[in-house]
């Protein structure tokens, strides 16, 4: 597991293997905001939270197609399924190798982006927090997905259809727990929901994209 | 060790072979023939686990199969070593030098294998069955792509190395191996057009 992880990252830094392509796509979202509503901090303000999470799902998107598709072209997702790792593992380091390259450096740099939207100084720990709490769930769900469009030509969209209802819990309570953050309320709830999504993820979720890369595999 | 009865598997929910049955010991090999679309790579999908059959077993030690299909699972962005080491690890093992001289690649470990020509990536791909110390292979066409040297290399590393340690193979091939094992004719299994188990019959 440890290896496929590892070949995962490195092949994503090598040429063509898109380390860095959510990121941008994530701060050009984020910049494009000021441009469209305008550049009044009193607008800006309460919607920064929101258009961050909305920008992050986005550029996790971004990127799920790719989790399994290179692996099904290239034929060794057969090999990877006669092999000895489960494909429970398969999936659990496809979702973490995919956290890694996705949704930990849009963690990291979202709080700098907090400044282009003039978001409330109470909210940037927050921002960080319900990010950390929450995007590995947005790879874990992408994940599921990607397993179940895997072979289909130009399953891309359908993916996005598939996936993006599923984001909404995730989004809801970690939007929240920012906006709760900026105006110095409680913020305990949608955090714990948040983290409770994502265990409950990582629980239930490995077995069912194993079934479903069974399913597509035959 | 490879043990097939009466097994009939289907493509797309449609029956293709039915009846098969085969057994091999350690060290044989059998070779699967038939016109295309008869049904060798099913067979070989269905004995390597991929898909369910219809009815029959398949039979060999749990763990010991590997599968070789058309593609390679070669990533082009890694080198020829890092292919290499990729599915030794996978596999719990390390990268014998054997595997190298046993298909030529000795020059080529370096280079990437987006850069390497079609005959060489099957090389590559044929290496992986060397490094992952599996018994019981599944090979679907090893040969395409490859000139006669690289042929003859492949049947002297798969009578030496594999089926002289004990493993056995089975391989769907149109061409001379120069290998000395027998040969299955996989027209006379054909699934009768009328047999049900059809995806649709549940519907009717």
């Amino acid at each position: 597991m440890i290896a496929l992880l590892l070949r995962d990252l490195r092949l994503s830094v090598r040429a063509g293997g898109g380390f860095g392509l959510g990121l941008a796509f994530f701060l050009i979202v984020v910049v494009l905001v000021p441009f469209g509503v305008g550049p009044d901090r009193v607008i800006l303000t309460p919607i920064a939270p929101g258009i961050l999470w909305v920008a992050a799902l986005l550029a996790a998107l971004l990127s799920l197609d790719r989790i399994f598709a290179l692996d099904f072209e290239d034929g060794s997702l057969p090999l990877l399924a006669t092999a000895p790792i489960p494909l429970e593992g398969v999936a659990l380091s496809k979702a973490v190798s995919h956290w890694i390259t996705t949704g930990l450096p849009l963690t990291c740099v979202a709080p700098l982006l907090g400044f282009f939207l003039n978001m409330a100084p109470g909210a940037y720990v927050w921002l960080l927090a319900s990010l950390a709490l929450g995007a590995p769930a947005l790879s874990m769900i992408g994940t599921f997905g990607a397993a179940l469009t895997v072979g289909l030509r130009r399953g891309g969209l359908l993916l996005s259809l598939l996936v993006l209802p599923l984001y909404i819990p995730t989004l809801m309570f970690g939007a929240e727990a920012v906006r709760r953050g900026a105006d110095g309320s409680g913020v305990t709830a949608p955090l714990m929901l948040v983290g409770v999504i994502t265990l409950g993820c990582f629980a239930l979720l490995p077995f069912a994209t194993a079934a479903a890369l069974r399913i597509n595999l035959r | 060790m490879l043990q097939v009865n009466d097994l009939r598997c289907a493509r797309g929910g449609v029956p293709v072979l039915e009846r098969v049955s085969f057994a091999l010991n350690p060290g044989e090999a059998l070779i699967l023939r038939g016109p295309n679309g008869v049904g060798k790579t099913t067979l070989l999908r269905t004995m390597a686990g991929l898909q369910p059959p219809l009815s029959g077993t398949v039979d060999y030690p749990e763990g010991s199969d590997a599968y070789a299909s058309h593609a390679d699972g070669i990533k082009s962005a890694l080198t020829v070593t890092e292919n290499l080491t990729f599915w030794a690890q996978i596999h719990d093992r390390s990268v014998p030098e054997t595997a190298y001289a046993a298909f030529d690649l000795h020059d080529l470990r370096d280079r990437l294998a987006g850069t390497l020509s079609a005959g060489q990536k099957r090389r590559l791909g044929l290496a992986r069955l060397a490094v992952i110390g599996r018994s019981v292979l599944f090979l679907d066409e090893p040969t395409v792509s490859l000139d006669n040297f690289s042929v003859r290399m492949f049947a002297d590393w798969m009578r030496d190395a594999h089926l002289g340690q004990g493993g056995c193979a089975v391989i769907a091939t149109h061409i001379d191996l120069g290998l000395d094992v027998p040969a299955l004719d996989l027209t006379p299994y054909i699934a009768a057009a009328d047999a049900d188990g059809g995806a649709d019959a549940a519907f009717l």
